[in-house]
Order: structure tokens, then sequence, then C-alpha cells
């Protein structure tokens, strides 16, 4: 019987997952050793920025090795066919539907709301690596750091697709709370109905 | 406890327990975590190197984009600078050059000169411009008999810092021993009487007040670099 998630798609998941966290927790310690507003993050990975840069230039290999390996076979196999056709009138009648918890969940299709927020996702997924590799060669991938607007404003980008990236970890986390059935399959794979 | 439960459980402790333990507090003594970080900071390393295009320019700036007043950065206050009397100053050879005679601030201010305005990026994140001359090191290396095809020079200085950079990096056009800063002669606290100038790598491995240069084969590390920053540290 075929899955809900087949194995790539699950080990990618979680791979990305870890990615992620040690991704996010380093960076920010990177982000605490010169902030750029008026606050830094209490809770980091790496107990110095030595330490902290160490993980993060680690695992961005698993971030975007992990990530080309996603992309590819979505392409590859039709999976991509899941997050079309991105309709307004449907994204506004799930989202009220989920606002007032009365969305379903059909196992195996993403709603409207589901299919907005892993596009946004992974958009903000390709300008956090982009904007990242602009503050680490701005020199040696200087077309990419201007079209960033050159360091500076590269490090706002890189920090803004970070925060896209945590508000969609946040309300995903909510999403799973609320709806506890859909974490099985993203483990066992589940069978689809 | 289900099986879901203890699943998530141990992932997320698989995930805490070893980034807890690596802090690189103690760097002769490594552990799992630390190793593996070496690991990868070394194949960056290499990416970084192959990375690395010796035509590929630092962006300048034009005067007015200079930071002003200019930004002060060590591992000690600004009241702790090392000050070298020029007078007496000699900057010592070593490691794989023809010729070791130290050389007096008088005989590098004789050999040919480059100014450069360029954005100096610290590992922490800000950046500043600013303006620095001297002598291209490329310059100064073939005029002293240095084996170029050795994988390091490296720096030594007053104050107890130290670093190293790769033969490629040290060999670009833009990478000075530099000697002046804003138009005029470098202050102890931004390295006099002499400094590495090299915009294509991050402000540590800029080394201020150099009392010794050395290429080598063999790796020299660096103050930072020995603690965990990534060796190329390349921009």
């Amino acid at each position: 019987m075929k899955p809900i998630h087949p194995l790539i798609l699950r080990l990618t998941h979680w791979l990305n997952a870890v990615a992620i966290v040690v991704m996010v927790g380093s960076g920010w310690q990177i982000y605490n050793a010169s902030p750029l507003f008026g606050f830094t993050f209490p809770w980091t990975i790496g107990e110095w920025l030595g330490a902290a840069i160490a993980w993060h230039l680690a695992f961005m290999w698993l971030l975007v090795g992990n990530g080309l390996i996603y992309v590819v076979w979505t392409l590859a196999s039709g999976h991509w066919r899941k997050f079309f056709p991105v309709r307004p009138r449907d994204i506004l009648h799930d989202l009220k539907a989920a606002l007032t918890f009365k969305l379903g969940h059909e196992k195996g299709v993403y709603n409207a709301v589901q299919k907005v927020l892993y596009l946004g996702v992974l958009f903000a997924g390709v300008v956090v690596v982009l904007s990242g590799l602009a503050i680490w060669k701005p020199v040696q991938l200087w077309p990419l750091c201007d079209l960033f607007g050159g360091f500076y404003a590269a490090r706002y980008v890189h920090f803004f697709a970070m925060s896209a990236i945590v508000a969609f970890f946040v309300v995903h986390i909510a999403l799973v709370a609320l709806v506890p059935k859909v974490l099985p399959p993203m483990i066992t794979g589940g069978k689809q109905p | 406890m289900n099986r879901r439960k203890i699943l998530l459980r141990a992932l997320a402790l698989g995930l805490v327990s070893p980034l807890e333990a690596c802090n690189y507090d103690d760097p002769a003594h490594p552990d799992l975590a630390d190793d593996f970080l070496h690991m990868m900071s070394a194949w960056n390393d290499r990416v970084q190197a192959a990375l690395f295009n010796p035509n590929t320019l630092a962006p300048t700036f034009r005067p007015d984009q200079i930071t002003r007043p200019p930004r002060f950065n060590a591992f000690y206050d600004i009241s702790q600078v090392t000050v070298v009397d020029p007078g007496t100053f000699r900057l010592a050879l070593g490691g794989q050059i023809a010729d070791k005679t130290p050389w007096t601030l008088a005989q590098i201010n004789a050999l040919p000169y480059q100014e450069q305005i360029t954005r100096l990026i610290c590992v922490e994140g800000w950046r500043v411009i600013g303006q620095w001359g001297g002598v291209p090191l490329g310059v100064f290396l073939k005029r002293v008999g240095a084996d170029l095809t050795c994988s390091y020079v490296s720096f030594h200085c007053a104050d107890g810092y130290y670093s190293s950079i790769d033969m490629a990096s040290a060999l670009h056009p833009q990478t000075i021993l530099a000697t002046t800063f804003l138009g005029a002669p470098l202050t102890p606290a931004f390295g006099a009487p002499l400094r590495l100038r090299i915009p294509t790598k991050l402000g540590f491995k800029n080394p201020k007040s150099v009392v010794q240069i050395a290429v080598t084969n063999t790796y020299p590390g660096g103050y930072w670099e020995d603690q965990g920053y990534n060796w190329f540290s390349g921009s």
C-alpha cells in the first residue's frame, strides 16, 4: 500500500528539522555578537561566537544538501503538483475555517493554507541560503551580495528570512499540536486512505 | 509513555546533548563534537581555497564612505595597546625565505606603495570602511626570495597575536603590508608600524604590529584559529 509520506520525504523532513534547529540556534549566537536590533537571543547553540560559527558552517551543508535532494525529488516525482493550484478564494476559505477550528484534515492532501505556508517557507529557505552565501562570501560571490543590496543589507535579509522560517516553525508545531494524528504518518509513513 | 513520545524524547536528547557539550573551551581536549566541527572546518578551508579567485577584487569605496571615527578592535582594551618604537623596529623573516635579513621601516617605505579604500568585515558581523596604504605582500615576498610554492605565510605580532594565510591569498593584488591608515602613518592602536591588510579575508586575519613574517609548509594556526575560528575565513 502507498504510504501518505514516502520514505524520502520523511527522511528529508526530519534531517531538515535537525538542520533548521542547529542553524537557527547557532545563527542566534552569531547575531548576538553584533545585534542588528536592540535585543539578543537568550537561547543559542554554541557557547561563544567561534563555536556558533563552527556549527553554522558545518550544518549549512546538511541544510543545503538535504534541501537540494528534497527539491530534485519533488520536481522529478511530481510531488510538486500537491502544492498547486493555489487559488486566492481557497486560501481565504481555508484560512477562515482554520482560524475558527473548522478546517478538516484530509490525509495526503494539502489544503490551501498548507500550500501557502509550504510554498512560503520554501521561498524563505531559498532566500536564507542565498543571503547566507552573500554574507559568507561577499567578495568571491559579489554579484550575489550586490543582489541583496550589499553585505550589510544582506544581513537584514538573512535575519528576516530566518524570522519567516521560525514563524513557520511555530505555526507548524501549533497545527500539529491541534491535529496530532498527522504526526505518526510523518514518522512511519502511514497508509493512504 | 507511548512510542511516539519515546521517539520524540530520544530525538530531542540526541539533538541537544552533543550541542551542550561543545563549547571549544579547551582546544587541547576536544570531545566528539569538537572533532566533528574541526573536520567540517577543514573541509570548509578546502572549499574556500577552491572558491578563491586570485583575479576577483574586493570592492573599493569612495573617500566619503570611510568610517569615521575609525573603530578600534583587538583581544584587549585600547589602553593596553603595545607601542612599537618605529626607530628600532626590525621586521624579522623566517622559514622558506632566501634572504632573511631583517628590514627597517625606512627600507619598507622605499618599496612600491599602493593605497586602497576597502571594507573590513569582522567575524562578529560588523563592517567598517578604511583607507590603507603600503607595499603589496606579493611584491615583498618576491623581493626577499620567498618560496612561493609554500602553502602558508605566517605573521607574529608585537602584542603576542599571531595568524597565518594561504599563499594564493598572500599573492592577491590587494593584500598589502600597510604602513599608513587614513592617509597618515599607522598609529599604535591600528597596528603601527606595520600591519597586514587583506580585504579578501575577515578582520581577524589582518594582524597588527607585525614583527615577523615566515613562509612555511607547516600549518602555523593563529590566535583565534587555534580556539575554533575557521582558518581560511575568506570573504
